[in-house]
């Protein structure tokens, strides 16, 4: 995890650049989240209020002021997908985490979303977890990522 | 110029004139609803759309440029039913229990509604009732009542460089209200009010006290008296239809006195003596060392800025109190003793054009005796509007009476406190001619006078040059408190003020402040100072008196306890 003063330091101090940051700062925190102390921070750091940049945070589905998961599970609900059993896949993630939609397991190990287009449809269905795109899912494929990203856990 | 056609009327404009603009100069109205004059354009309501031949979708007129030959239709059938159903849509998500709303015929969806033959609404209600923020003593935010028009946001970000509210999540889920939906109080608010001036509707508005002062009124064992801001006598006759920059002096006394309070009194007395009090601190300062740039102290949501957001420049600020307080301490002291009347008898309330000194009244330090306030009950120039009218006033015809004394002789420096630059003027008279002992040739400063942001003179006192300066709204006192903060700063002497054009711009003034209003109430400041006989506080003779009979010398003993006050650091 990179630290915020790094991330700052990466881009001009312009309000300009916030959702780059955002975004960078996020996607580098095992919590995937942006904290209220990262919110002040952030504000003193571009001079803007906090009240913006929660604005920016509420705004952007791909941005959360919630901590998630270590790893936050996206499965497709867009049509190519849904045809293809997605509904399906939703429930066996449902099953194997215990948790559904928005919500994040105990050990804050996964967090469960559903999304739109991945831009796979040709491989349907398909799910991300955090930046990997896994795609031609079945009930079997699905049970040994979850198993796979538990394992790297330990 | 462009040429154009709106509703088959030629129309010439300047190019870069918006549809809107366009319009409106030719005397065809098209009715908007977030748009504000002054402010930045949103085009959030979507209540100015237009049907521009050879486009199909109806774009606003408020953010549409004219272009050569453009036939514009503001009336057709196609928009009249687009501008309907926004106000429909928007009344489906608002809480329309009128009657139980104070902005109730002062409220600009209800009008735009009335105006559009809405008399039925098609869609049922969505709202989702959430609950009210009255946690502060100033401000209620009624978020059941908000419409989402942005006004109160550009005002608090882009005018006063707060940033207090905001939009946060989207689309229907959208909301306004301070970041992770804290309440006012928890956040950086000065508590303006310049959210609530332009608020169309009733979602936040001032903390109503009325109640209070009539229940005071009504208590026979209470004296209760009432002091009127410099401010008020050129807006209230807004309240009561009258045309903006009326002066209305002596109508306020006549209504205050029907309204039932035992005495009338003027706050520009304690302006001329805060004239007195601050000016002789400045001397001080000046000649021996103290901390420079003075910066003044009359204005509370400067204050609560000061102390919120540069705790380090505290000791730049005045220790006088403002001028409501130092009537109010007087009051507890002074006037008591002087009537025989116990302190805990006497009931003291103000008319203000602000909201601020709401949260100023309360302040702990505005305690002589440590235990009660010294200035019971605050009451913004529209709260007095509902009182005047409550009890059927003919305001503008009532008999004049003059002010009540003790405090009776006023000056033309006080009544200047309203508008911007206005203490630094009065100030600088008093200051001018006590250091160099020499009358001034004139006495009007109009370097500092005018509506520009910051403004700067020079003044050669004791025969040294200083430079003074003279800021208004907040995004304005930031730049000089950084310069301030930073040890930068040239200035000798500092005015700020919160409201834009000062406090004749307040955020408790009549609804409708514009520019346009602003500069009216200005004139009519000036004219009021230009009426006055003595224009300069350290020849008011009733200041002479006060501090011959019981203060004795400025920043005296006496001085220091009941007008004098300290600042501390709130920052979160």
């Amino acid at each position: 995890m990179m630290l915020l003063k790094e991330i700052l330091s990466k881009y001009p101090q312009d309000p300009e650049y916030l959702i780059e940051i955002l975004l960078d700062y996020q996607t580098s925190k095992k919590t995937h989240y942006i904290s209220a102390e990262d919110v002040s921070r952030i504000s003193q750091h571009l001079d803007i209020p906090e009240s913006q940049i929660c604005s920016v945070i509420s705004f952007y589905t791909l941005l959360s002021m919630e901590p998630k998961g270590r790893y936050v599970v996206q499965i497709c609900h867009d049509v190519p997908c849904f045809v293809n059993d997605a509904a399906n896949i939703y429930e066996v993630l449902v099953e194997l985490l215990g948790i559904s939609e928005g919500e994040t397991t105990p050990d804050n190990l996964f967090t469960l979303e559903i999304t739109e287009c991945l831009g796979c449809c040709n491989e349907s269905p398909a799910m991300r977890v955090n930046n990997q795109v896994y795609t031609n899912l079945t009930p079997a494929k699905v049970e040994k990522i979850i198993s796979d990203l538990r394992g790297e856990v330990k | 110029m462009v040429n154009l056609k709106i509703n088959n009327i030629d129309v010439q404009v300047e190019e870069n004139t918006t549809i809107l603009e366009a319009a409106r100069r030719n005397h065809i109205d098209i009715p908007t609803l977030c748009n504000y004059p002054d402010l930045s354009i949103k085009s959030e309501c979507r209540v100015c759309v237009v049907e521009i031949d050879g486009q199909k979708k109806l774009p606003t007129s408020c953010s549409t440029i004219v272009r050569e030959g453009m036939v514009v239709n503001t009336n057709s059938p196609k928009v009249l039913n687009a501008r309907k159903t926004i106000i429909e849509l928007i009344l489906a998500n608002h809480d329309a229990n009128c009657t139980a709303c104070p902005k109730n015929l002062n409220c600009e969806l209800q009008a735009l509604a009335n105006k559009l033959g809405i008399d039925k609404n098609r869609f049922p209600t969505v709202l989702e009732v959430q609950p009210v923020d009255d946690h502060n003593p100033v401000l209620v935010r009624n978020i059941n009542r908000c419409i989402k028009c942005g006004r109160c946001i550009d005002m608090c970000k882009n005018v006063q460089s707060m940033g207090v509210l905001d939009v946060m999540g989207r689309s229907k889920d959208s909301k306004i209200t301070p970041a992770y939906g804290k309440y006012l109080s928890d956040e950086f608010c000065t508590y303006c009010g310049q959210c609530s001036s332009v608020c169309p509707v009733g979602a936040i508005i001032e903390k109503d006290d009325t109640d209070r002062v009539w229940e005071a009124l009504n208590n026979p064992s209470l004296h209760v008296i009432v002091q009127v801001a410099p401010a008020v006598r050129v807006s209230l006759g807004e309240e009561v239809g009258m045309a903006p920059g009326s002066i209305v002096t002596e109508k306020v006394v006549a209504a205050l006195k029907y309204l039932g309070f035992d005495a009338v009194f003027d706050t520009d007395f304690t302006a001329d003596l805060t004239i007195i009090e601050e000016g002789n601190e400045l001397i001080e300062r000046v000649t021996n060392g103290g901390t420079l740039p003075m910066m003044t102290s009359c204005c509370p949501g400067w204050i609560n800025f000061a102390e919120q957001k540069y705790p380090e420049i505290l000791d730049h600020i005045s220790t006088c109190k403002s001028p409501q307080q130092m009537f109010g301490a007087l009051a507890k002291s002074y006037y008591a003793e002087k009537m025989n009347i116990k302190p805990e008898d006497l009931f003291v309330v103000s008319i203000m054009p602000c909201t601020a000194k709401k949260y100023e009244a309360q302040r702990k330090e505005m305690r002589i005796d440590n235990i009660n306030p010294d200035v019971d009950v605050v009451l913004t120039t529209r709260e007095l509007g509902k009182m005047i009218r409550q009890m059927g006033i003919n305001f503008e015809d009532i008999q004049e009476i003059p002010f009540d004394k003790p405090f009776g002789i006023t000056t033309g420096a006080a009544a200047i406190f309203g508008a911007t630059g206005g203490v630094m003027e009065a100030a600088l008279r008093t200051v001018y001619e006590v250091v160099n002992k020499e009358e001034l040739q004139d006495i009007n400063f109009t370097q500092v006078r005018g509506t520009d942001g910051i403004k700067e003179a020079e003044v050669v006192l004791g025969g040294q040059k200083v430079k003074v300066a003279v800021a208004h709204t907040l995004a304005n006192a930031k730049i000089l408190c950084e310069q301030v903060k930073a040890g930068t700063s040239p200035y000798t002497f500092i005015e700020i003020m919160t409201c834009p054009g000062g406090c004749i711009g307040g955020g408790g003034q009549p609804y409708g402040t514009t520019n346009a209003v602003r500069e009216k109430r200005i004139e009519a400041t000036y004219n009021v100072d230009e009426d006055m006989p003595i224009r300069k506080s350290h020849e008011n003779p009733d200041i002479i008196a006060l501090y011959d009979e019981y203060l004795l010398k400025p920043l005296g003993k006496k001085s220091h306890h009941l007008l004098h006050t300290h600042y501390s650091s709130r920052n979160k």
